[in-house]
């Protein structure tokens, strides 16, 4: 490279701009992929923009912190869009209430299995307290995760690893496990997939249907919120010799 | 004055309430899902959804998955120092995910009988 262009390099890989650009442009091609395979889940724009995200960083020797000095004006509209989940869970609220029992039979069930399978799988195969701990919220979403894994004994970085990568699996394989149990209602998927796969999860309902999307939205914020209480009682309930 | 810029103020002043109730509660919760709740209860209590909300809320909700890349990416910078306990993980992500799900869909349906599941 000659020595203006690479200077002119340096600059803009040092500024913000460079990650948030990078973060819009991969996503943009993420997503024409997924439009073309027709919103076909194993084409989930999430990992494809991932994955050339980290290809250019890799290729251009840029550090996460530098990278997300610009990424973090998309990551900050997480906030606004969660909270905005109120909307569409509003437009069902009286379907919502008509579902109150199936939701809370499906929450209690579905976030037991979620967590317990998973601390079972990861002890009889061998992995380390520290991963049993942190594998534990792997259903909740990635902040309340790590809040967890830091209550029980875990590493709150490698509790929101296992949480998104959740999300994205979830997100990916969940059509299939749906089709392959025969249920069909929108509710009843899209409640599914945000409990098991939070916000990817309920990004890929919103995806399929307003109405999965709505569902999913409900069972990603009451999960977080039954989670968050659960697993501090439960640390209490083994430490008093329950 | 534009709806999506009144409908994203709306969803911050939310949040913002959300943050402050986490504070001063010290409850182990992310603001956003409590200002998710507050914006939730006023909408029902007041039984109207005003259009610029709703704008807002569905260009997020839209493209929702374009949130999480940050995030995704900094996942796979850490998955790697992960490698000599590659082997439990992915089974025990991998099945409990699946039986998550499908335990979710099952009990949602029988509970809800056939008939109103569609």
């Amino acid at each position: 490279m000659s020595e203006p262009i690479f200077s002119l390099w340096v600059y803009l890989a040092a500024t913000p701009l460079a990650g948030l650009t990078l973060t819009l442009v991969a996503y943009l091609g993420g997503f024409a992929i997924y439009e073309r395979a027709r919103f076909h889940p194993l084409a989930n724009p999430v990992p494809i923009a991932v994955v050339i995200v980290v290809a250019v960083l890799a290729a251009t020797r840029t550090d996460y912190r530098t990278y997300f000095d610009g990424a973090q004006f998309v990551h900050f509209l997480l906030g606004p869009a969660v909270v905005g989940l109120a909307v569409p869970l509003a437009r069902e609220w009286q379907r919502v209430r008509r579902l109150a029992l199936p939701i809370a039979g499906a929450l209690l069930a579905g976030s037991a299995v979620a967590a317990l399978s998973a601390v079972g799988i990861a002890w009889a195969l061998g992995a380390s307290p520290d991963t049993l701990a942190s594998i534990a919220p792997k259903s909740v979403t990635a902040p309340i995760a790590m809040g967890i894994a830091e209550t029980i004994g875990g590493v709150p970085a490698l509790a929101a690893v296992f949480a998104v990568a959740t999300g994205v699996l979830g997100a990916v394989i969940g059509k299939y496990v749906l089709d392959a149990c025969g249920v069909a209602g929108w509710p009843a998927r899209g409640f599914a997939l945000g409990l098991a796969a939070h916000g990817i999860g309920t990004a890929r309902a919103f995806q399929v249907s307003g109405e999965a999307g709505a569902f999913a939205g409900l069972a990603f914020a009451l999960h977080g919120l039954l989670a968050a209480l659960a697993f501090p009682l439960g640390r209490w309930l083994v430490q008093s010799g329950f | 004055m534009s709806p999506f810029l009144a409908g994203i103020t709306w969803l911050l002043v939310f949040q913002f309430a959300g943050e402050a109730v986490v504070r001063l509660a010290g409850a182990p919760l992310p603001g956003p899902v409590v200002g998710m709740a507050l914006l939730f209860a006023v909408l029902v209590v007041r039984g109207r959804l005003p259009e610029a909300l709703a704008t807002a809320a569905d260009g997020l909700a839209k493209h929702l998955s374009l949130l999480f890349v940050p995030a995704g990416v900094g996942v796979m910078m850490y998955a790697r120092q992960l490698a000599d306990e590659w082997v439990p993980i992915t089974v025990a992500l991998v099945v409990s995910t699946v039986l998550a799900i499908a335990v979710a869909a099952i009990v949602f349906r029988w509970l809800a009988g056939r008939a109103d599941d569609r």
